[in-house]
């Protein structure tokens, strides 16, 4: 098992809020809206640095996503900031029609995404966000893991066209990726080559893959963990690759079990290489308030459900 | 193309005529607000609007135009085709399969002049707003146009956009409302009533003004003169007063024709009020 480690912790909100910083810099027609979330989305270093380039879009999230759109016509590349429920679930059709279906160059960017928001509960907890905007046709959505892949990916967004559904988190969580990454939007990274079984894993449940794969290591066990960052357009090839040398996977997600990454690659394996698989996510169920951690491991998303996940699934391995 | 008044009435006529072929030919759409609004829409786009037909998405340096209201899409197809932005013949293809003339406007089959989906209503001033910002931070000068149907402002958003627009100081935009006072289910007064909408939107920070959408010449001057208001710190609001199926007189005034297309003897009919000026599709 490759070691990894870290020195610091900090929030994917705060790499949303550098790489925001840094794709204004680098292109003038970046633009950024909000819903009254400034603060928690990390926005104000670009406000500072482009007062001129930011719009006050009060709590008025489906006004937002609108006004988005237009702004497209006319060259500019909006980045809207809200929670990751406010960012879809309550502007899903505003989403639909004037931004995937007019295929306008709008940036979703959603922070507070699932049970790591923690104490404020379900009502905030959306745990249904990468099924809602991967169902859209056009769609691009990317899930990074940690402070240097969220701000890598928000730099490289601003240079794709197209709507893209970028989904981050609120806690701090360690760094362990590379601060000079180049981020490939739809390229699966290999966080470790292994070859009993696959864990593809995304968002905050790449760490706690890592941390499954040192346990499992201690007991003989050689996971193989790729970091699916980009959900959709999933890297078919990184996983049939990977399916088909192991011969059984894992999924983890801070996600319902339905409509998540799991489901993708579950469709991807049964139409291609069908592949024993089990799935590390919520159980088709609303959160609840509590610490981020206390949260996850009540739900079955800490590194010890990989663990149990991985054991359970290469029982099944033929 | 520019043309004056006499020839705009001219041409409404031939648009309107347009309509009815269209909803006639495919037996489905929505001729009834198509009508109502066909003098606004000739008069923006042959009069008033400083538009390319060679169509550039993103209307740089133009006026550009955003339907609200998409269900009215036969009234836009023909005054985009008959000013160029794409072949009358293509009119022909409205709501049938493989074709760009889709039921309601998008600009998924990339038919020119299309800038934005419409259809799930309430949406189209939000976008007419970031348009129009769009063009304040590009320092391009011309204008955004709005059209919006008075049943659609029950939608949430249209107050969403309506609240943010003139605390923006969103000057670059003239937006219209169609004020027929009828919906699918019956006339707004008794679905759910708009109420006093020059007040509602004065409240807002709007300069609202009123015009008489089926007045050629009343519609122009009224148009021109919102655009004499722009540039003054406020959005502004034409409540367009129309009747809908206008210029066919068994459609006049009832929301029957919102979403019915005639059948053969309606449409001659219908036909026969209306002169033929600039040549069928």
């Amino acid at each position: 098992m490759k070691k990894y480690t870290y020195t610091e912790k900090k929030d994917t909100r705060s790499g949303f809020g550098a790489g925001l910083l840094a794709a204004g810099k680098k292109n003038p027609e970046v633009v950024a809206l909000c819903a009254d979330l400034v603060g928690s989305l990390k926005m104000q270093d670009f406000i500072n640095e482009f007062p001129d380039r930011f719009i006050q879009m009060g709590i008025a999230e489906a006004n937002m996503i609108g006004v988005a759109a237009g702004l497209t016509i006319g060259g500019k590349i909006p980045f809207t900031g809200t929670f990751a429920n406010f960012s879809t679930g309550r502007v899903y059709d505003q989403i639909r029609q004037s931004v995937a279906y007019s295929d306008k160059n709008v940036k979703i960017c959603a922070s507070h995404a699932g049970l790591t928001l923690g104490e404020d509960g379900a009502t905030h907890q959306i745990l249904e966000d990468i099924g809602l905007m991967k169902m859209l046709p056009g769609m691009t959505v990317i899930n990074p893991c940690d402070y240097n892949q969220t701000k890598a990916a928000t730099e490289a967004i601003a240079e794709f066209h197209g709507p893209v559904y970028l989904r981050f988190g609120r806690p701090v969580v360690p760094i362990f990726t590379d601060p000079d990454q180049k981020f490939e939007i739809g390229k699966a990274w290999m966080v470790n080559e292994g070859t009993d079984v696959s864990i593809f894993a995304t968002g905050h449940l790449v760490w706690e893959a890592i941390l499954a794969g040192e346990k499992l290591a201690e007991e003989g066990i050689d996971v193989e963990i790729i970091n699916i960052h980009t959900i959709k357009p999933l890297d078919e090839e990184a996983v049939l690759k990977s399916a088909r040398k192991t011969g059984c996977v894992v999924t983890c997600e801070e996600h319902n079990r339905y409509g998540g990454l799991g489901e993708s690659i579950a469709q991807l394996l049964s139409t291609n290489t069908p592949t024993p698989m089990e799935f590390v996510a919520v159980n088709d169920t609303f959160g609840e308030s509590g610490k981020p951690e206390e949260l996850m491991k009540k739900y079955g998303l800490d590194s010890s459900n990989i663990v149990e996940a991985v054991k359970k699934v290469m029982k099944r391995k033929k | 193309m520019t043309l004056n008044n006499n020839d705009l009435k001219r041409m409404a006529s031939q648009v309107r005529r347009d309509i009815l072929r269209m909803v006639y030919e495919c037996q489905s759409g929505h001729p009834g607000g198509s009508l109502g609004c066909t003098d606004y829409f000739v008069a923006l786009y042959f009069k008033i609007m400083k538009h390319d037909p060679s169509f550039n998405m993103d209307g740089k340096g133009e006026d550009i135009f955003f339907l609200s209201n998409g269900h009215i899409s036969p009234v836009f197809y023909s005054v985009l085709a008959r000013s160029g932005y794409f072949d009358i013949a293509e009119l022909k293809t409205f709501r049938k399969i493989n074709s760009r003339v889709q039921g309601h406007p998008t600009t998924h089959e990339g038919l020119p002049g299309i800038r934005i989906a419409s259809g799930s209503l309430g949406q189209g001033m939000s976008v007419a707003i970031g348009a129009a910002l769009a063009k304040k931070m590009n320092k391009d000068h011309s204008l955004v146009f709005s059209l919006h149907g008075d049943g659609e402002l029950q939608e949430g958003q249209n107050w969403e956009a309506a609240m943010f627009a003139p605390f923006n100081k969103v000057d670059n935009l003239i937006s219209a409302v169609d004020v027929n006072g009828q919906q699918i289910d019956g006339p707004t007064d008794k679905v759910l009533g708009l109420l006093d909408l020059h007040e509602k939107f004065s409240a807002f920070g709007w300069d609202v003004m009123h015009a008489d959408g089926n007045d050629m010449d009343g519609i122009v001057d009224a148009i021109e003169e919102a655009k004499s208001r722009t540039g003054k710190g406020k959005p502004v609001m034409i409540l367009m007063k129309t009747e809908m199926g206008k210029g066919v007189d068994f459609m006049e005034g009832s929301h029957k024709w919102h979403g019915v297309a005639p059948n053969t003897q309606q449409l001659e009919e219908a036909l026969s009020q209306l002169e033929e000026t600039y040549g069928d599709f």
